[in-house]
């Protein structure tokens, strides 16, 4: 009672008190999900990355459409095979005004991997990698191989400040104490689950920050999230669902805007065991594996109405996919177009592979992973059935799904047919060819993501030579053969690229990134 | 009275332990949490590596015993996706919930007190009818469809109220709350109409079927032929008889909105500890989701141990004391 009381008298007294803030200069970002931390080398992770680049640089940045720009590196280049220089820009103030050098870099590179408690390490970055100090504005990185790479892996490791790094633990960094980087905004406050407040940074090195304030906002829920663009209370969204893009477009308060990702929505089929166990003859008594003819694959691949899925499942907010990335990123071909949709070739080619009568399949797919993951594994399902291939579906939970298609079935893959999604964090095809159709080889650190455990010696050659190559230009082209090459033995099916959305009120612009960050540099009046 | 609330204590302890064994061992069985924690580029050392530093390689029963050993020493566990303590994290989130699940139930008394009463002074009335038409609704609408509609008509077109988190806090009588503020109001009142609708409802109904069998009772004539006021018949006598129901099932139900208003602060991106849980869930961060039940089977005891107290206070016939006593 006692509290209830003093509630309402503090109600009361609050009502004469309080003022409301001037609002004109604040952008109020609505997130899809959260930052697991403010420590940029606590968790490698989209949301982390997106959202944290407002306090932190890197060496390299990167142009909404991907392209590799200047950070806090002027220019970099390679040395010799094995190393390479990265020259700093001159003059950069930490925050809290003191000069950034060739220590922080160092340091940064050194702290990334040995962050305690990490879910997702930055070890992956920064392996094998040896900085070295020339001055204050040269740093050295060295690896054991050729690496060419180098920019492109940089532009996603953070640069945090020695002197408020050193010995700082996550905890520091949540807390405000350590959270000293160099971009254009600065951190003020972090609930959370609630919110993530940044204010400009007056004495930022480049161009100033457009906003006093930053308010991130995590509405994991889609329709709140467009319900909280459309009633003001946030001024951008990340991720509108495409069942509310038609009518968003004849809003007149709102804008939307659109990009293609670096995403892949695909389907592997186990191409390893002899039998499959989610394929079944159609009397349902075990078959040889139909995944292991290439026939089969193509037969798959025609029966997919790629057309179909993007406008009517997705509503448009996707291209239909004929390689890993779509092929305005480096290393893809441009020949390659999707299979067309054909379901009397694929009856055909069916019967070629002695499949005539068809078999029975079940295809797994996550639940609320991708954008209409589980529209798309039932449409698909259908066009499948229709060529013969009597298919059935199931959805897990993706902590459920991802651990047995991974790892289900005594450490090797479960299932037989799966709907998944990949994006190439270096932004080029390789970080694609390597993880999903490389072999499956712990030491060499290939075919990671392989969950089909497609083999094939020639294309392993060919990705390994072309990973070797520094030259930009050739190295892109010997990325496109091996796509090539992949495709045409139909190593996995690829189905389309999504497209990110974001919601603006109207009068804000943004151009739209491929990383599928939303960041508020880029958002102008 | 005090050795009726040691034992009790002392019950809920084992309570606590089985419970903790059940969460322990049933989230371990739902999947691996793994391939949700790292980077998806992750190479198959990373992930070995990764997997090792959660102590994920451990056997089970060595991971519960450390749980265990760590439990009674108040540590309940590291996150996963956080990296900080369990309890630290859902403590953090608790002031929201608890000012989100209190207005709620304040709601249900101020609204649902009333009109039980009149719904069971004169039943017969079109009003009255009219009340217990609108529980049912309020009954059977979805939490989820009802959170929606309020943003989309007290947000979106009406513009009157915020649709999403929490408003600003202040700080009164060591109190951290969004209560205080003007802002923090306009906040919190749709999530907590939200919250509130299923039980003014549920206290209406309740409040009606008790004053229907109290005006009958020998008391309340008696008090009418002694001459006193209605206003005292039914503000004291009727009210006091019908209480204890009501108060038995909102300490449960405010128990239920602190544990489980997950879909209303997922629909109104509310900070606090519902959203926590099914964002853990989704990424099966183990050591929160069980620190999180343990708290709240604490909660659900001490809980019940307060409503049994208050019984006591409202019904001299109650004696706190165990039956075999």
């Amino acid at each position: 009672m006692r509290f209830k009381m003093s509630a309402v008298l503090g109600f009361a007294v609050t009502l004469g008190l309080v003022s409301f803030e001037a609002r004109a200069q604040e952008l109020k970002i609505g997130l899809m999900a959260e930052p697991s931390s403010i420590d940029p080398h606590f968790h490698l992770l989209t949301p982390n990355m997106s959202t944290l680049s407002h306090v932190y640089e890197r060496l390299v940045h990167v142009a909404p459409d991907g392209a590799l720009l200047p950070g806090l590196a002027e220019s970099w280049k390679t040395i010799n095979d094995t190393t390479w220089e990265f020259k700093l820009k001159a003059g950069v103030k930490w925050h809290d005004g003191k000069p950034f050098t060739a220590d922080d870099v160092v340091f940064s590179i050194l702290r990334a991997p040995n962050v305690p408690n990490s879910p997702a390490s930055f070890a992956s970055v920064v392996k094998g990698k040896t900085p070295t100090k020339i001055d204050d504005v040269t740093v050295h990185i060295t690896t054991a191989q050729a690496f060419p790479l180098m920019a492109e892996t940089m532009a996603s490791l953070m640069i945090v400040s020695k002197a408020a790094g050193e010995g700082a633990k996550t905890e520091d960094y949540n807390s405000g104490k350590a959270a000293i980087g160099t971009g254009p905004y600065k951190f003020a406050e972090y609930v959370p689950g609630d919110k993530i407040v940044l204010t400009r940074n007056d004495a930022y090195h480049g161009k100033k920050a457009l906003w006093d304030k930053l308010t991130f906002k995590p509405i994991k829920a889609a329709p709140a999230r467009v319900a909280a663009l459309l009633a003001g209370d946030v001024d951008v969204v990340e991720d509108v669902p495409t069942t509310d893009i038609e009518k968003l477009k004849k809003d007149g308060k709102v804008d939307l805007v659109q990009t293609v990702s670096r995403r892949l929505i695909y389907f592997h089929m186990d191409q390893s065991r002899d039998e499959t166990p989610f394929v079944k003859g159609k009397d349902g008594a075990a078959i040889k594996n139909p995944f292991k003819d290439a026939r089969v694959r193509m037969a798959m691949s025609k029966a997919i109405n790629r057309e179909a899925i993007v406008s009517r499942v997705m509503e448009g907010a996707a291209i239909p996919a004929s390689q890993l990335m779509a092929d305005q990123f480096p290393g893809t071909s441009k020949t390659l177009k999707p299979v067309a949709y054909d379901p009397e070739g694929a009856k055909k080619l069916l019967a070629e592979a002695g499949f005539p009568a068809g078999f029975k399949l079940t295809l797994h797919g996550p639940n609320g992973r991708y954008t209409n993951d589980v529209k798309i594994a039932e449409a698909v399902a259908q066009m499948l059935t229709r060529i013969g291939v009597e298919t059935a579906v199931e959805t897990l939970p993706p902590a459920t799904f991802f651990s047995r298609a991974s790892a289900g079935a005594a450490g090797n893959p479960e299932f037989s047919f799966i709907l998944v999604g990949w994006s190439s964090d270096t932004g080029e095809v390789s970080g694609s060819l390597k993880p999903l159709l490389g072999s499956f080889n712990k030491d060499k650190g290939t075919g990671a993501a392989n969950r089909a455990r497609y083999s094939n010696p020639a294309l392993d050659q060919m990705i390994a030579s072309a990973e070797m190559i520094i030259d930009p230009k050739a190295r892109n082209e010997a990325l496109a053969k091996a796509s090539e090459f992949a495709m045409q033995d139909t190593a996995l099916l690829p189905s389309h690229y999504p497209v990110s959305t974001w919601g603006l009120k109207k009068g804000l612009k943004y151009p739209g990134r491929v990383d599928e960050y939303t960041n508020a540099s880029d958002i102008t009046r | 009275m005090t050795a009726y609330i040691l034992r009790r204590l002392m019950q809920s302890g084992f309570v606590v332990l089985a419970m903790s064994l059940i969460v322990f061992f049933g989230v371990h069985v739902v999947g691996d949490p793994i391939y949700m924690l790292v980077n998806p580029q992750a190479d198959q050392a990373e992930i070995e590596a990764a997997i090792k530093a959660l102590g994920l390689d451990q056997p089970l029963w060595q991971q519960y015993g450390q749980f265990i050993w760590g439990a009674l020493k108040g540590d309940l566990g590291r996150s996963f996706v956080f990296g900080e303590s369990a309890l630290k994290i859902i403590l953090q989130r608790m002031p929201a919930t608890v000012e989100l699940a209190l207005t709620a139930i304040i709601m249900a008394v101020v609204l649902g007190i009333p009109l039980g009463l009149y719904a069971g002074l004169k039943p017969k009335s079109f009003a009255s009818k009219s009340i217990m038409a609108g529980s049912i609704v309020g009954f059977s609408l979805p939490t989820f469809w009802v959170g929606l509609m309020l943003i989309m008509v007290f947000a979106v077109i009406l513009g009157w109220l915020p649709s999403t988190g929490r408003g600003a806090t202040a700080t009164y009588f060591g109190i951290t709350s969004s209560l205080f503020t003007l802002d923090g109001l306009k906040h919190i009142t749709l999530p907590a109409l939200n919250l509130a609708l299923l039980k003014v409802s549920l206290v209406t109904r309740l409040t009606r079927a008790g004053t229907l069998e109290a005006v009958h009772q020998d008391y309340m004539r008696f008090a009418s032929d002694k001459g006193l006021s209605p206003r005292r018949i039914v503000g004291v006598h009727l009210l006091k008889n019908i209480l204890i129901p009501v108060v038995t099932v909102l300490g449960l139900e405010f128990g239920n909105l602190v544990a489980f208003s997950v879909v209303t602060e997922t629909i109104f991106a509310w900070p606090g500890m519902g959203k926590l849980l099914i964002g853990s869930i989704q990424s099966l961060d183990r050591p929160v989701i069980v620190a999180y039940l343990i708290l709240i089977v604490l909660m659900f005891v001490v809980i019940n141990l307060i409503v049994d107290v208050i019984y006591s206070l409202l019904d001299p016939r109650v004696r706190l004391k165990d039956k075999t006593a």
